[in-house]
């Protein structure tokens, strides 16, 4: 299929002798949202890690838009690929963190131009004509000047997608973007992140908010112990879940 | 033993320096500038060796600070003067070859020193913070050089202060191997006359450097917290701490 922008096959990731990806396949295809569920310890933010390299993986293999991610072809084995060539493949995913981790010193503007200016060589006008598009587009115009200590964490994590954004990735990952988030203002992010959603971008979000999958989601994977135990909409998950493992952490979370 | 006071050495020596005197001020103080920066500059490449992945980086790293920081800096003083020939140079005025060794030295000790700020100044930023330039597509050298080390100054800087105020200080051991600097004007002064005042005369000026160092310490540190966090602390209080002896050993003087 030619529409599938991240293809994970197997993969397998350990941290010393602690298993905690054991083999986990997974396609996500072009504006599609797909979220991912399931307790602490699931190994759920690992895999997300692992889709832009920021974890090595120890077997199976990860593409996004068609490019191997973090490894390289030679003689038939898979060997680590130069950092010169994961930074390019970086470009092509943006990742949203669960602790925002904006650049405190430098205001929301130089925030979001910075990468596209630096990485992606584009003119310091058209990256500030880029990043105030994308600033309105979170609702923050007006911070622009401002420095990230001085925002909500509600309006630091928009800041932080806008970022993201900037780049034109090809997907987007959210690694639980509201977990560090007052109650009260985690509402502004995902309607942000269900804006996108319904616009047709393609993303991966590891979420705790049952809300947020079940109007965002076009596809619910539910992970357990290292691996995928089950896969569907979310009619299927919020009326008829199959496993009693899903069934437990669902009956527990809503 | 009465100890007379010979106030008027004292007062001649302070407000009405001569020809020589002000060589050896000038001495003193382009031997600190030039030493200090090199230092520092010796400290961050010591300091990035020693968080690379090339082993024999890191142990080379580890064998310098071992060396410059466990010996002693006069005995690193007379073995580059007298084991190398050094130049004489003239660049609008004349550094002896005697100054040239006196800087390498001071230099190189320096950076042993710089080396283990420099590295604490970057272990103390969040890891999350190289984790999102890298995520962004950045270079390991351009995220250390846009992300880290503008954040990583600000916690460089207090001690940094620290190491060229005793700079300034130190390099009085220059006067060992025949520079021309500020103590050893007090020194021939007392040689000549036997008036021990002499000292006291130059202690006041060392006093002068440091205190308008303090100043400009302030000023540097001040401006690099205005633009983070936005937590403004104020100038005086800053003056305060930077004069308080406490304070000063806390951060590390040695």
């Amino acid at each position: 299929m030619s529409d599938v922008v991240m293809s994970a096959e197997d993969v397998r990731k350990s941290f010393g002798k602690l298993e905690v990806l054991k083999g986990v396949t997974l396609d996500v295809h072009k504006g599609e949202t797909v979220c991912i569920i399931g307790a602490s310890g699931s190994g759920k933010t690992t895999f997300i890690r692992c889709i832009n390299h920021l974890e090595k993986i120890d077997g199976g293999r990860i593409t996004v838009n068609g490019h191997l991610i973090g490894y390289r072809q030679r003689n038939g084995r898979l060997v680590e690929d130069s950092e010169k060539n994961i930074a390019r493949q970086r470009t092509e995913i943006g990742m949203v963190f669960q602790r925002f981790n904006l650049f405190p010193h430098m205001t929301v503007l130089e925030n979001v131009v910075e990468a596209p200016i630096r990485v992606l060589g584009l003119p310091h006008d058209q990256a500030v004509f880029r990043a105030e598009e994308l600033l309105e587009r979170v609702g923050l115009s007006d911070k622009r000047y401002t420095y990230p200590g001085k925002l909500s964490g509600g309006q630091q994590q928009r800041v932080a997608i806008a970022r993201a954004l900037a780049m034109r990735p090809a997907l987007m990952l959210f690694d639980e973007p509201t977990s560090a988030l007052d109650p009260e203002v985690t509402g502004e992010v995902l309607s942000v992140m269900e804006e996108l959603a319904h616009e047709g971008t393609t993303m991966i979000v590891v979420t705790h908010e049952m809300g947020f999958a079940r109007k965002a989601a076009d596809r619910i994977v539910m992970m357990d112990d290292g691996g995928i135990i089950e896969e569907g909409t979310p009619e299927h998950f919020f009326t008829a879940p199959e496993q009693e493992r899903t069934k437990q952490f669902l009956s527990k979370i809503l | 033993m009465l100890v007379a006071i010979d106030w008027h050495v004292i007062w001649l020596r302070l407000f009405h320096p001569d020809g020589t005197f002000a060589r050896a001020l000038w001495a003193t103080v382009y031997i600190s500038v030039v030493a200090q920066t090199l230092g520092v500059l010796l400290g961050l490449f010591a300091a990035l060796a020693r968080m690379s992945r090339i082993w024999p980086l890191r142990a080379l790293s580890g064998v310098y600070v071992l060396v410059f920081r466990g010996t002693p800096l006069l005995v690193q003083i007379f073995y580059l003067y007298f084991a190398f020939s050094w130049p004489t140079l003239h660049i609008g005025f004349t550094v002896s070859d005697a100054a040239v060794a006196a800087i390498v030295a001071l230099s190189i000790n320096e950076g042993a020193y710089m080396r283990e700020i420099i590295r604490a100044g970057i272990d103390s930023i969040d890891k999350g913070q190289m984790e999102a330039a890298r995520s962004l597509g950045m270079r390991y050298a351009l995220a250390i050089r846009r992300i880290v080390l503008p954040q990583a100054a600000r916690v460089i800087v207090p001690p940094l202060g620290n190491e060229f105020n005793n700079m300034m200080k130190t390099t009085s051991l220059a006067y060992t191997i025949g520079v021309y600097e500020l103590f050893a004007d007090a020194e021939q002064g007392y040689s000549r006359t036997f008036i021990a005042d002499y000292f006291i005369a130059v202690a006041f000026w060392y006093l002068v450097l440091t205190t308008v160092w303090t100043f400009v310490q302030a000023m540097i540190e001040r401006r690099l917290a205005a633009s983070e966090r936005g937590d403004v602390i104020g100038f005086r209080e800053r003056l305060v701490a930077a004069w308080n002896p406490v304070t000063a050993w806390a951060r590390g003087a040695r």
